[in-house]
């Protein structure tokens, strides 16, 4: 009993209400997705039948999630993360080899009276695993066996996602690359991933020996004025090497530029390569790849400042988007409520992520940060993926917006990853006193 | 501690959510083509054609009705065909008539890829119903259900005319922006003159569709949605039976019948000859029957009754006698001698007085008239007092219906011509013309011209002892049954109605023991006509008769213009004769029917094409 008066006074409140506001908000617009104005029965949300109603569901056993979460003790998720994560790694394995294809992935595994998506479920204990591991005060960073091992506990989830042909749950994992930069990882590498991005979509569009012309010439450029600066200086060793670096940051990415080249045209599959290329033209292909994103973006764009209101909005209704209720549930948003609706939802995203990253500084147990860290990036990834695609600024990859898309097992991952850390930051002073 | 890649995380976040809100002011507020794309995706625009108004007759026969037809339009942007062949199996076509379709469409001024173009038209509804369930297995077909006029008859068909798709000009013209491309609308006849009256207006639906172009409902709620008001039906004056006779009787002659009710002005009989049956240019092969309509020597479109200007012949001498009484020169007893030397005529008794020279139409006794008319001696200088005269004339001839427009319910009416002073000015100049350079108007030659409407309105004028009502044909209109307000002006001539007496006498005379007395028969009908023989440069002169029966309290007036057929008394008399007896329902001679039935005058007429 003395527990339970503690979770409920040093839980974050403010979190919790972004956390019911989202789930709410979620199931008014699932609800609005399936609404059939033509319909001869009145409709409910309460109606089971339909993906409002069941998601109803999924939000009460959510509910009895976060209860068992907050009485199982704290030290738990801890003691045992190791244990969680290698029977997820265990799950991801079986799932691999026995689930059946659906939409060209091997992801779902059928329990009976329903079906769970494991890799779901690896998020939140690669989270705690990696926090784990690197919470002894011991374990610095700096170190290239740290370095090693946190790859490994990152990669390994990652490869059997891959297997399962689930590219876009793979991506998420690139959530994890913030976090270790908050522990210590060069922003240079955060760099190298921005410009590796950038190099990519040019490469993309243009053709790589055009890229490699222009780094070359940009090398040269730069290696003529540090000759020019190296003539007024007396430092003149230092030359040598500064060119050195230039040439050798010119090969890296003469180098990405042909190994992006090489991964889209020979590795990536024929579906996914289109899904990259009608990002950068989304008028190849209208009917096919392109349609998602075009349908996508005529919805929002007709929402206008204001929005048709809540119920009105034709493109969602009346099915033009597809995956309209999962990954598109953005659409609603934009078209029934607007530029207005819109930014409003933004910015709670917003202040939420921002709200888990003051949560995270503030414990005083470098596992809980770490761990606060990952929920605050693998929401924001999955915010800044799912939001991207609807609008056309990413390629349209399969993965649904934190508590609002409809499905039982991204809401249960969420809210297991959520509400772990709210018992996290809940106990954080008896961290403190127990050292 | 770690302050700065806290910063950069929280910036990042902020600056992620900063673009994405950015990027959706661009999508949802600047760019304003989403929302059109939006409306052309889930929004379609029905538009629900009224039923046009049906016409019946005076008895309440039906003259026009409508017949549903299907149009069948592609949106070739929704348009994919995998199976060309199944297709045109399906819809019973063959796969090059279906590329030629395909190429009007694109060669179409308004072609879009994103409007509906015409693929099918008008499509029956036991064509529509062979097709009509393989529509749902080909996106962007749509089906607009019309109608097209049906005639339970052939009869009419230049008074009734036709619709048909609204042309270029008439649709850049329009003022009230009502007519979109590929409308209907009245062409010819009652159908364009009553067009708005008979079309109702157009209404719009617009309602929802999914994904698959299933219909959910009415967009916002029918907020811009207009109900389509049905066209309002017409009761036309014509009496069909009499109108159909009229027509039988006219087979194999070219020439116009009008027949009217003297108390109402209300068109009776309204026939053209030749004519075209009206469904020719209905529906379908409206173009093609147009054409070849269009080709016929004989002009079967040609609205004579309206149209057609002639010399008109003796009838015009009632016109100068009732002129004569009213200005004075001549009193009901005035006599003059039939002097051929004057101007020719044939034998009758001589002298006459008005009444005898009605029954004979003597020309001398008009040359006269007509002289003491224009020259009354008001001045010196015979220029001058023929053009006084001439002016005090004219405005007696004009309010008898003469020299301008009949006002009747159907466009394309001829004026005709009753020259003027300065029409004369012009031809010979001012003081360079006198009696004997207009002397032929007496006897209604020369260069007066009037169009049948308006011999049939002179009669019921004469019938009614000096004034008319405007003839028309549509009676009434509507539920309300209103009636246009010009039709219920009394339009009173100049003539007093005293000087009426005689003429009426001596028109009943002309059928009892006058020109046209072999059309008399034992018990027929007293009829009050006068017959007419039009000379004319196009060969054997016109066969003219007007009358009006009976003799008081007139129930039917009639003019009947039978071109190059003879004496007056010899082809019109007897038409006019056997209308006014069916009319009144008294059996019509049947010596008389056979013999005008087997009149046939078209040989002759090809003569004169040569």
């Amino acid at each position: 009993m003395r527990n339970e008066d503690k979770i409920s006074s040093n839980i974050d409140w403010i979190t919790v209400g972004f956390y019911s506001l989202f789930v709410l908000l979620g199931w008014f617009n699932i609800f609005a997705v399936v609404y059939d104005p033509e319909a001869e029965a009145t409709q409910s949300m309460f109606d089971f039948s339909m993906n409002a109603g069941k998601q109803l569901i999924w939000i009460c056993t959510a509910v009895i999630l976060i209860i068992m979460i907050l009485v199982i003790d704290f030290k738990f998720y801890s003691t045992f993360a190791y244990v969680i994560y290698g029977l997820v790694i265990l799950l991801l394995i079986v799932t691999t080899l026995i689930a059946t294809e659906v939409n060209g992935s091997r992801s779902w595994l059928d329990i009976g009276f329903t079906r769970i998506q494991p890799a779901e479920f690896a998020k939140f204990a690669t989270a705690l695993a990696l926090a784990k591991y690197m919470s002894p005060v011991n374990v610095k960073f700096e170190r290239f066996e740290t370095k090693l091992v946190s790859a490994f506990i990152l990669a390994l989830p990652c490869i059997f996602i891959l297997l399962q042909n689930e590219t876009g749950s793979t991506l998420v994992f690139s959530a994890f690359i913030l976090v270790l930069y908050r522990e210590g990882l060069s922003g240079v590498i955060l760099l190298i991933g921005v410009m590796s991005a950038l190099l990519l979509v040019l490469t993309l569009i243009y053709d790589k020996f055009i890229i490699v012309y222009v780094i070359g010439g940009l090398a040269f450029i730069v290696v003529l004025y540090l000759i020019q600066a190296a003539t007024n200086s007396t430092k003149k060793r230092l030359l040598w090497r500064n060119i050195f670096v230039v040439a050798i940051v010119a090969g890296i990415c003469s180098g990405v530029v042909f190994g992006v080249d090489f991964f889209v045209n020979k590795v990536l599959q024929e579906h996914q390569r289109n899904r990259v290329m009608v990002l950068i033209d989304q008028e190849l292909d209208p009917k096919g790849v392109g349609y998602h994103v075009r349908q996508s973006k005529i919805a929002i764009g007709s929402g206008e400042f204001w929005g048709k209101g809540f119920l009105e909005g034709t493109q969602t209704k009346f099915d033009f988007v597809p995956e309209q209720s999962t990954d598109f549930i953005f659409c609603t948003i934009g078209e029934e409520h607007g530029w207005f609706g819109s930014t409003l939802l933004i910015g709670l995203y917003v202040a939420f992520m921002l709200r888990l990253v003051f949560l995270a500084e503030r414990q005083k147990d470098k596992f809980a940060r770490i761990y606060g860290y990952s929920v605050a990036c693998l929401i924001f990834i999955h915010f800044m993926v799912n939001i991207g695609m609807t609008i056309g600024v990413f390629p349209v990859i399969g993965i649904p917006l934190p508590f609002f898309s409809y499905g039982g097992s991204s809401l249960w991952s969420f809210t297991i990853l959520l509400f772990i850390f709210l018992k996290l930051d809940a106990h954080r002073g008896e961290v403190l006193s127990s050292l | 501690m770690n302050s700065i890649q806290r910063k950069v995380i929280q910036f990042v976040f902020i600056f992620v959510g900063l673009i994405y809100i950015g990027r959706l002011f661009v999508l949802q507020i600047l760019d304003s083509r989403y929302k059109i794309e939006a409306e052309i995706n889930a929004v379609e625009k029905i538009i629900e054609y009224p039923n046009r108004g049906l016409i019946y007759d005076r008895k309440g026969k039906l003259l026009v009705f409508n017949t549903p037809v299907f149009d069948i339009t592609v949106i070739l942007r929704e348009f994919k065909l995998t199976d060309t062949l199944e297709f045109c199996n399906k819809f019973g076509i063959t796969p090059d008539s279906l590329k030629g379709i395909v190429a009007d469409i694109r060669k179409d001024r308004g072609y879009s890829r994103n409007k509906p173009m015409p693929l099918f038209k008008q499509l029956s509804t036991e064509d529509f119903g062979k097709i009509q369930n393989f529509l749902s297995d080909y996106h962007g077909l749509y089906v607009q259900a019309r109608t097209v006029r049906s005639y339970p008859h052939k009869s009419l068909a230049n008074a009734l005319g036709y619709i048909g798709e609204i042309s270029r000009t008439t649709l850049e013209k329009q003022t009230n922006n009502y007519y979109r491309q590929g409308d209907y609308i009245g062409l010819s006849g009652l159908e364009q003159y009553y067009e708005e009256v008979l079309r109702g207006q157009r209404g719009v639906r617009f309602v929802m569709k999914d994904v698959k172009g299933v219909q959910k409902g009415r967009y916002r709620a029918g907020e811009y949605d207009t109900t389509s008001v049905a066209g309002e039906n017409l009761v036309s004056t014509i009496d069909l039976e009499l109108q159909q006779y009229g027509e039988l009787l006219m087979q194999g002659k070219i020439g116009s019948i009008v027949a009217i009710e003297p108390s109402t002005g209300e068109i009776l009989a309204f026939v053209s000859a030749p004519s075209y049956d009206p469904a020719l240019l209905s529906g379908r092969l409206y173009s093609k029957n147009y054409g070849r309509i269009l080709m016929d020597p004989l002009k079967p479109l040609f609205n004579r009754p309206l149209m057609a200007q002639y010399p008109p012949g003796s009838i015009f001498k009632l016109a100068q006698a009732l002129t004569g009484l009213q200005l004075g020169v001549i009193t009901e007893r005035t006599q003059f001698s039939c002097d051929k030397s004057l101007v020719n005529c044939h034998s009758h008794p001589s002298p006459t007085d008005l009444r005898s020279s009605i029954q004979w139409s003597c020309n001398p006794y008009y040359f006269l008239t007509f002289k003491k008319i224009i020259n009354q001696d008001l001045s010196t200088n015979k220029y001058k007092d023929t053009e006084m005269g001439f002016d005090m004339w004219r405005p007696h001839i004009l309010s008898m219906g003469f020299g301008s427009k009949i006002d009747v319910d159907l466009p394309n009416v001829k004026a005709g011509n009753i020259p003027s002073n300065q029409y004369y000015d012009k031809i010979y100049g001012d003081m360079r013309w006198k009696f004997s350079t207009i002397y032929s108007l007496g006897i209604g030659q020369g260069e007066i011209s009037i169009i049948p409407i308006q011999m049939a309105n002179f009669a019921a004028m004469i019938a009614n002892r000096g004034y008319y009502f405007s003839p028309h044909l549509i009676r009434n209109m509507g539920k309300d049954k209103r009636i246009l307000e010009k039709y219920t002006v009394r339009h009173q001539t100049t003539i007093h109605p005293k000087y009426f007496k005689p003429i009426v006498d001596g028109m009943e005379q002309v059928v009892l023991a006058g020109t046209a007395a072999w059309t008399r028969s034992k018990d027929s009908v007293i009829i009050c006509g006068k017959t007419g023989t039009a000379e004319n440069p196009h060969g054997d002169d016109h066969s003219v008769f007007i009358a009006f029966a009976p003799k008081d309290n007139p129930k039917i007036a009639i003019a009947v213009f039978v071109e190059n057929a003879g004496f007056g008394a010899m082809t019109a008399a007897p038409i006019a004769n056997l209308l006014i007896h069916k009319y009144l329902k008294r059996k019509p001679n049947q010596y008389m029917e056979d013999y005008i039935i087997n009149k046939d005058l078209t040989d002759k007429y090809g003569s004169y094409k040569k």
